[in-house]
């Protein structure tokens, strides 16, 4: 054990030092590893062919479907658009620029329950867009439509909050050199300004990819749990939960927590490996 | 100057010399409009909608100020607590090397990556009467799951990560010498934390005090199992909205989604608004 700031005359006493590190270890302990135990060893702790059956049955594959379906959209969508706005509003100045970043972080800020509650205002039988909807035979709420619109709207802030201050921070000589040596606009951006932003890109989908299949309380609003239909899988996990199927539950989750420790080894090797290639300071979510 | 002397393709270029401006922002905005404002936007004007009537008969519900009240002041607790357990955290990951201490900083992110609902089952394992920590509390009283302290418990683990990676940049970029200065002249350990590193602190701690509250105020997923959601006890604002809507109570709902969406809005505010107050301040000290 070693103080890092050994010489500086700062150094805590070694008791003090062992007291707090041991009290941050045991906060997280009890906080963070002890769900994450506890979601594993509840899964498995019937053996693997139960934690296999309760993941083969018919509606958690449907599920399964429903949340790769819905991320599959909403990450490619999230980075194309989080791009361009990243790029209008770390290459231009104009009016109303402070206020558009405050509004892309909104959804951090707003519960999931409002979003959900939003979009069937908008799409619900009494909603703005209801007459036009029964015109044309769409269904968006109770259905995937409304599924994908909700994660879109969780999901929104990820990427952009990435890109915006790894772009500040990288400026934009290059990309006006590339056009002053007559560089047109797409193969300034593909040649320069992608590979300059790849690992902030990737990093922003990776967080985005990983809220979007955890998505609970919007989903929950739109989704109208239909078995089979509109439920992903944390929906899924809820229905086994409120049937006494706990280790059902948990076996669904532990694929969920499997994901998000996934996550977690890649965010942590892009930190390590790629910092260069990422914002530096980041405000966290 | 004559505009006919240059040609008509300079002149925009010469004004921004990077393309792509109207494309961009145009897309951004359709894009923000669309998936994030056009659904705040029909609830705010549903919420004005409602009249003073509608507000009155919603708001005087005692059902519904119960729930804000729990709402509330659980959000309060666990953002106090999740800033004193986070400043810990990032105090512990900043200023000591031990062994571990990757894994430990590494780990700070799970409650962000761990989907709530999942979160919130493993809790409420954990802390029920019969659970791994519920068990030995049992025999004490304290009973956390289906309590007010339960939701409390998931609340702090959802705000974190918040607090400790708002901190953590800060105490990592603030120098030593201030507080080396303050030992020499010596003050003692507690003198300098307190007078010299804490008025440093003190933006990143209000700052992730304030995204713990808003994240905690709106949060449902890991609640919803932990609380026992007794009506009147403790059954947060979020989980009332969806019970609304699901007796097509449109007007009840919207009420209370409109008071919570005003208070997201509020936290946002301060979120924007403390390191401006600071930078503010610490320029009128530097001068003064």
């Amino acid at each position: 054990m070693a103080d890092a700031h050994a010489g500086h005359g700062l150094e805590t006493p070694p008791w003090l030092r062992r007291l707090l590190i041991g009290a941050a270890a045991l906060v997280m302990g009890l906080l963070v590893v002890l769900p994450l135990l506890m979601v594993l060893l509840s899964a498995f702790g019937k053996g693997f062919a139960t934690w296999w059956n309760a993941l083969t049955t018919p509606d958690a594959i449907a599920a399964l479907k429903l949340t790769l379906f819905t991320a599959a959209i909403v990450i490619p969508v999230n980075a194309v658009f989080g791009v361009f706005a990243a790029w209008s509003l770390t290459r231009f100045e104009f009016r109303g620029k402070r206020a558009l970043l405050a509004l892309v972080d909104l959804p951090f800020a707003v519960s999931p329950v409002v979003a959900g509650l939003c979009l069937v205002l908008l799409f619900g039988s009494q909603g703005w867009f209801a007459d036009f909807l029964r015109e044309h035979q769409v269904k968006i709420l109770f259905a995937r439509p409304g599924i994908v619109l909700a994660t879109l709207f969780i999901t929104f802030p990820f990427v952009v909050r990435e890109l915006v201050p790894l772009m500040q921070q990288q400026g934009s000589e290059e990309e006006v050199v590339a056009r002053s040596l007559g560089a047109n606009a797409w193969t300034m951006f593909f040649r320069v300004t992608l590979p300059n932003i790849k690992w902030g890109l990737l990093y922003g989908v990776l967080l985005c990819g990983a809220r979007a299949m955890g998505e609970f309380g919007a989903v929950s609003v739109v989704s109208g749990h239909i078995r089979g239909l509109t439920n992903t899988l944390p929906l899924h996990i809820e229905i086994l939960y409120n049937e006494f199927d706990s280790t059902g539950a948990f076996a669904v989750s532990s694929l969920l927590a499997g994901l998000a420790l996934v996550t977690l080894v890649l965010k942590f090797w892009l930190e390590s490996r790629h910092s260069d290639g990422l914002a530096s300071h980041r405000r966290h979510a | 100057m004559s505009t006919l002397a240059l040609p008509y393709l300079s002149r925009p270029r010469w004004r921004r010399p990077l393309p792509g401006f109207g494309l961009s922002l145009g897309l951004g905005m359709a894009w923000l409009g669309a998936v994030v404002l056009l659904p705040l936007a029909a609830l705010t004007f549903r919420a004005t909608g409602l009249g003073l009537d509608g507000w009155l008969r919603a708001l005087k519900d005692p059902r519904v100020q119960s729930a804000l009240k729990v709402s509330f002041g659980t959000a309060f607790v666990a953002a106090l607590v999740a800033l004193f357990a986070g400043a810990l955290v990032a105090w512990v990951l900043v200023r000591y090397r031990f062994p571990g201490r990757r894994l430990l900083d590494a780990l700070v992110d799970l409650p962000f990556a761990l989907p709530t609902a999942v979160a919130g089952i493993a809790l409420t394992a954990i802390y029920a009467p019969t659970g791994w920590i519920g068990r030995y509390l049992e025999p004490l009283g304290i009973q956390v799951a289906y309590q007010p302290a339960g939701i409390v418990i998931a609340l702090v683990f959802i705000g974190l990560p918040f607090a400790v990676r708002t901190v953590q940049p800060i105490l990592e970029s603030l120098g030593h010498e201030q507080e080396q200065a303050a030992a020499s002249l010596g003050a003692s350990r507690l003198t300098t934390l307190r007078r010299v590193v804490l008025p440093e602190l003190l933006p990143a701690l209000l700052t992730g005090f304030s995204l713990a509250f808003a994240r905690a105020l709106g949060e449902y997923g890991s609640v919803i199992f932990i609380a026992g959601n007794k009506p009147f006890q403790t059954e947060i604002a979020p989980l009332l909205i969806t019970i609304r809507l699901e007796e097509y109570d449109y007007n009840g709902a919207i009420a209370l989604a409109a008071l919570m969406l005003a208070a997201s809005f509020a936290c946002l505010l301060a979120i924007n608004l403390i390191p401006l107050a600071f930078r503010h301040e610490r320029r009128s000290r530097r001068d003064g």
